[in-house]
């Protein structure tokens, strides 16, 4: 009994010091002023974190709009209602589907190989070896791929939300045989600029801070051994798909709790 | 693969995603419609205004001439109040115009309907339309008609 509560115990204060290496983490990382060098370093990482997500965004977008747009219609034309298909595609994609889909895969594409990369620095002892060259690692290593997330993840959902879209028209009005003008037409008369898709772009924006936060947390903070690397990897898709989602429900109720 | 190749793809990544949301702005959303327009507002007073809502459509003849800007009840009168946004293209509205508030469709979205009257004069910013009819709600329209059948047996 005694021995059960020792272990409550300990693990609670276990995961209260990662929550606060966490947080010392993201202090150093941001509470700095940027410098040029900083900039160069953060646009170099855009190509492994932005670039390579891409082609996996594009694709699943694609095929996620094409299937919407499928399954939309056969509900849609029972009632007559096709035409309402041009609103139902954009506004699922745009609020929803577009910001957390691209997070889910930027964390399984993105994050994983950041916690791998980073925890394999450590094991290898490249950041202690920094640190001995006076460069300190979580500005060298962390600061540029932590911004470098944040900046990507909205572009991506973009890309993956205009895409699915396209895919959604192609199913609807070119194989369907929706009518072009009234899906597109019904879909701006629906979607409204600064509500629905600056929203989805914030949400894209959070989602992407607290991915990459998690991965290059995981990174830093893994065991420097190969089952540690693979430990953390798998903790960073668990914790940041679960984050994705918990936030997701968390900024709709604020964003869309009065839209009716 | 050199370093200015990855600095061009990198380059040629951030454009793309630039041009999705300028796809997601012009073909998706309706900014080219908020995109400030001129317009002057004409208020009514209805008796009930069913589901009407800020951001509904004004139309004239089937045409969007404006959108509803504000909703609210008159203290004194306890009537609603609706404020209408029209664009200022369409500035030569005859003062007699009257108001209705109709259904789009059987169950679709609710909007006000213009009629333009025969008169010289036209609606100036802030003139109010006194012609008005308020909107059909189902529910009394069904009570009605069970009303009168029940008397009829």
């Amino acid at each position: 009994m005694i021995k059960l509560a020792q272990s409550l115990g300990t693990r609670t204060l276990d995961t209260m010091a990662t929550a606060g290496r966490a947080g010392r983490l993201l202090m150093q990382s941001i509470l700095r002023l940027p410098r040029f060098k900083d900039v160069y370093l953060t646009y170099v990482q855009l190509y492994s974190i932005g670039v390579q997500s891409l082609l996996i965004i594009a694709v699943s977008g694609l095929f996620i709009g094409m299937v919407l747009g499928l399954q939309g219609y056969t509900t849609l034309v029972k009632f007559g209602a096709e035409s309402a298909l041009g609103p139902l595609v954009a506004l699922s994609i745009v609020r929803e589907l577009g910001p957390v889909v691209a997070a889910l895969l930027f964390a399984g594409r993105a994050g994983s190989a950041l916690t791998a990369e980073i925890g394999l620095m450590k094991a290898t002892e490249q950041l202690a070896s920094m640190e001995m060259m006076a460069v300190n690692p979580v500005h060298r290593i962390i600061a540029p791929r932590f911004f470098a997330g944040i900046i990507a993840m909205p572009l991506l959902a973009a890309i993956f939300s205009a895409i699915a879209i396209i895919g959604g028209s192609l199913v609807g009005v070119n194989w369907l045989g929706v009518d072009s003008g009234g899906f597109w037409s019904a879909m701006q008369g629906a979607v409204d600029w600064e509500n629905d898709v600056i929203n989805g772009i914030i949400k894209s924006g959070v989602f992407g801070f607290f991915v990459t936060w998690i991965a290059v947390f995981r990174g830093y903070d893994c065991v420097p051994t190969s089952e540690g690397i693979s430990r953390s990897t798998t903790q960073t898709v668990v914790h940041s798909s679960l984050a994705i989602l918990a936030l997701d429900f968390l900024l709709t109720t604020l964003m869309f709790g009065d839209i009716v | 693969m050199g370093q200015r190749q990855t600095e061009i793809i990198i380059g040629f990544f951030i454009l793309i995603g630039f041009a999705a949301i300028a796809i997601l702005a012009v073909q998706v959303s309706n900014i080219s419609e908020s995109a400030e327009r001129e317009t002057y507002s004409v208020t009514a007073h209805f008796d009930n205004i069913g589901g009407l809502r800020v951001k509904s459509p004004v139309k004239m003849g089937g045409v969007l001439i404006g959108r509803i800007s504000d909703i609210h009840l008159d203290k004194k009168t306890l009537s609603p109040v609706v404020t209408m946004a029209i664009f200022s293209e369409y500035d030569e509205l005859p003062t007699e115009t009257s108001a209705s508030i109709l259904t789009a469709g059987l169950l679709g979205e609710q909007f006000m309907s213009l009629s333009p009257g025969g008169d010289d004069l036209f609606l100036m910013d802030g003139d109010r339309i006194y012609d008005t009819q308020s909107a059909l709600v189902i529910e009394e329209l069904i009570g009605k008609f069970l009303f009168n059948e029940s008397n009829d047996l």
